[in-house]
């Protein structure tokens, strides 16, 4: 199939032919990432700008990293916390960056929507970094390469995503990508940290962590933040690590092979304990591999297309 | 001077009249009524056989002055009223500094006045600068003008001080509105709480924060014999809760927003800051029991909630963004287009809700009906008239329409306030 999309905002318009066609595509970038000389030639003279309005630094390293594998020239467009201040108009800003001949744009921002936002106003092609608990495809994407890697497929198996559901765009773009490829997913986590009406997604929930590894091939945890505990949505984080955090005893009735993803940093001690972090079952780090991979692949395609006024 | 209104067809909320009548204004009242009334040296309108309702009155508006003049101001606002309709609009004191005493109530009339076009009455506030910490000094509202009290954007939070509110303000003998939403629920919340919070990943309101406040102020309402009016109702729950404690004769009124009757939460996935409103757009099933309540009298008036953003303000990412759509101009199209076109309610009854019914609550007896000695407040409506919402057709300050580009039944063709034609359509 060919490529059409200009811009890439969720895994949830996509479809299992472009989720697949992304992953196919990071298969073969992912050898130049070896290679003593780590550069291709495929966006020579493209200019990408990675505009966050959010703190970031691994995501923002490995789309630096994509881009400049590829040729690219990239700037870092950091809006720090003081000067989003009230008022200052998002629009505005990336208007201006876009005023400079740039052609792609990534973009994370504290707000669910404002990718989207971009994408209505501008000629570059938009990629979302992560937006509010919305929707981080790029991570959900290395995350699907790195299973489809380590299992052979993704259809079929049983996934399950532990942790802060509510606030997390992982989760949310993982449960797009990973029953849009034909998995189960399960979501465990605290009730209050739960989003309502979730198992309208096609997914199923489960409070009882002992219950979940049994039954599955993979296992996600997410990061839990701290200040959660502080907002009331959690007693403490003595109770947080015993119920929902994973060690080695509570592995011990998990499948030989399953895989224990994070999309980092991780906690340890919390969700994840140091043994099981860097223990054989453990892709974490390679996770972080694929993540250039993939990102490559996403820039590359993007950069294939025209933009098309939305309507 | 006087104004002779010919061949109007009268559309009171008690029924429309047969047979077409001329209608003559004098020193701003409706002096009389017949089927033809010779012209002598009066100014001479002919409807040719249009509709001629009572001029809209709505309960609820923001006019923004004084502080965000670059919003709205009571000129800009009252001029949007009246291309909307509306010759009675009473707007919300929060407003900076808050309209909390008797010499910024002057100060609003005086404004008004000089704006010259319609009646715009300010509502003062129920606590002083709506902190929650002190009652307003309501007898000296009242005789400045005030005749509703309201700590609008928010709820009177505690419960004790709305109940001491409740108590003075039955003495004085001065309606309070309220706001309907728990603010430790609602918290962070921008869109209503449910499957599409969830997918989009924003925090939820949940209806529930509407709920728990509702229940509470009918309580406090029962409990000490008095009356409420209740703002922007926009969940079935509250409906059924106004709907039990009318049947128990507690002394409730309620308004619906035409948003609320229009829109649900789905729209907000197109993240347009413009359907971020508060409360928030709701499910399909609360857009229809608010329709049934409006139907079976549960909810007594349509207010727009009238709530003017820059677009500066706006264009900053949904979840940013302030709260608040504009109203008033596309309120009868809502009325007519989602209520009298689907058979909700008929065009007289819509006549009760956006005029009749308000106009009682606030007790401005001389108006809400078109008949001899009644206010000369009427509106000329067509309302076959299609259109479409364009935003450089607003004559708001602000633009911050979610119906920008949707075609409305129902126009607005004259409008005359005190006798006195106020806007007359292109």
């Amino acid at each position: 199939m060919d490529w059409t999309r200009h811009d890439l905002l969720d895994l949830q318009d996509l479809t299992r032919e472009e989720i697949e066609l992304i992953l196919e595509t990071a298969k073969s970038f992912k050898e130049v990432s070896t290679r003593d000389v780590k550069k291709v030639p495929a966006l020579r003279g493209k200019t990408i700008v990675m505009l966050f309005f959010e703190s970031s630094t691994r995501t923002r390293a490995s789309f630096e990293l994509a881009a400049k594998r590829l040729s690219a020239d990239t700037i870092n467009f950091s809006v720090g916390a003081s000067s989003v201040s009230k008022g200052e108009s998002v629009l505005d800003t990336a208007k201006n960056i876009e005023a400079m001949n740039v052609d792609m744009i990534v973009v994370r921002h504290k707000s669910a929507g404002v990718p989207q936002m971009l994408r209505d106003h501008l000629d570059s092609a938009v990629i979302n970094a992560g937006d509010g608990c919305r929707a981080h495809p790029t991570q959900a994407l290395l995350d699907l390469f790195t299973i489809q890697e380590k299992k052979g497929r993704v259809e079929g198996l049983d996934v399950a995503i532990v942790g802060d559901i509510l606030h997390s765009r992982v989760a949310r773009s993982n449960i797009f990508g990973l029953t849009k490829l034909g998995a189960r997913v399960t979501l465990c986590g605290p009730s209050t940290l739960m989003p309502k009406d979730i198992e309208k997604l096609g997914v199923t929930v489960d409070y009882d962590l002992k219950n979940v590894i049994k039954k599955v091939d993979v296992l996600m945890m997410l990061r839990l933040q701290i200040e959660r505990q502080r907002e009331k949505f959690l007693p403490s984080m003595r109770e947080y690590a015993r119920e929902f955090g994973v060690n080695k005893e509570k592995l011990k009735g998990a499948k030989k092979d399953i895989l224990i993803m994070h999309p980092g940093p991780t906690n340890r001690g919390v969700e994840l304990s140091a043994d099981v972090a860097d223990g054989e079952c453990s892709v974490i780090l390679e996770q972080v591999t694929n993540g250039v991979a993939v990102r490559m692949a996403v820039l590359y395609l993007l950069a294939g297309t025209k933009h098309e006024p939305a309507e | 001077m006087s104004l002779l209104i010919k061949n109007a067809i009268i559309v009171n909320a008690d029924g429309e009249a047969k047979g077409s009548k001329d209608i003559l204004l004098e020193k701003g009242v409706i002096a009389r009524i017949a089927s033809s009334i010779p012209s002598e040296n009066f100014k001479v309108v002919d409807v040719e056989g249009k509709k001629v309702l009572p001029g809209l009155v709505d309960l609820h508006a923001h006019f923004r002055e004084p502080g965000r003049e670059d919003k709205e101001t009571i000129e800009t606002g009252s001029r949007a009223a009246a291309k909307g309709g509306f010759t009675t609009v009473m707007c919300m004191p929060n407003t900076s500094p808050v309209i909390d005493n008797a010499m910024m109530v002057d100060a609003i009339f005086q404004k008004v006045r000089r704006a010259g076009l319609i009646n715009v009455i300010p509502i003062g506030a129920i606590t002083k600068g709506q902190q929650d910490q002190e009652l307003v000094d309501m007898f000296e509202m009242k005789k400045a003008g005030c005749l509703a009290l309201s700590d609008d954007g928010k709820s009177v939070n505690s419960s004790q001080m709305m109940r001491l509110a409740f108590e003075y303000a039955k003495m004085v003998d001065i309606l309070l509105i309220e706001h309907c939403q728990d603010p430790d629920l609602s918290a962070g919340g921008v869109m209503n709480e449910g499957y599409h919070s969830t997918l989009l990943g924003m925090k939820g309101d949940p209806g529930l924060s509407e709920i728990v406040i509702v229940a509470r102020d009918i309580e406090l309402a029962k409990y000490l014999d008095t009356r409420v009016h209740l703002a922007h109702i926009s969940l079935k729950r509250s409906v059924e809760l106004i709907r039990q404690a009318k049947a128990q004769g507690v002394k409730v009124t309620a308004e619906v927003c035409p948003h609320h009757f229009s829109l649900t939460e789905e729209i907000v996935k197109s993240f347009d800051p413009n359907a971020k409103v508060n409360p928030p757009l709701r499910t399909q099933e609360d857009v229809d029991a608010v329709k049934k309540g409006l139907k079976d009298g549960t909810l007594d008036c349509i207010a727009t909630d009238h709530a003017p953003h820059t677009q500066e303000d706006k264009e900053v990412g949904f979840g940013d963004a302030p709260f608040g759509m504009i109203g008033l101009e596309t309120a009868f199209g809502l009325g007519v287009s989602e209520l009298v076109d689907k058979k909700v309610l008929s065009l007289p009854q819509l006549v009760e809700k956006m005029s009749a019914a308000p106009a009682k609550i606030v007790g401005l007896e001389a108006k809400g009906v078109v008949a001899e000695g009644f206010d000369a407040d009427l509106v000329v409506v067509d309302v076959e008239r299609e259109w479409e919402v364009k935003a450089e057709d607003f004559v708001s300050k602000s633009k911050n329409s979610p119906f920008i580009g949707k075609a409305l039944k129902g126009c607005v063709e004259k409008t005359i306030c005190g006798g006195k034609i106020v806007y007359e359509s292109k």
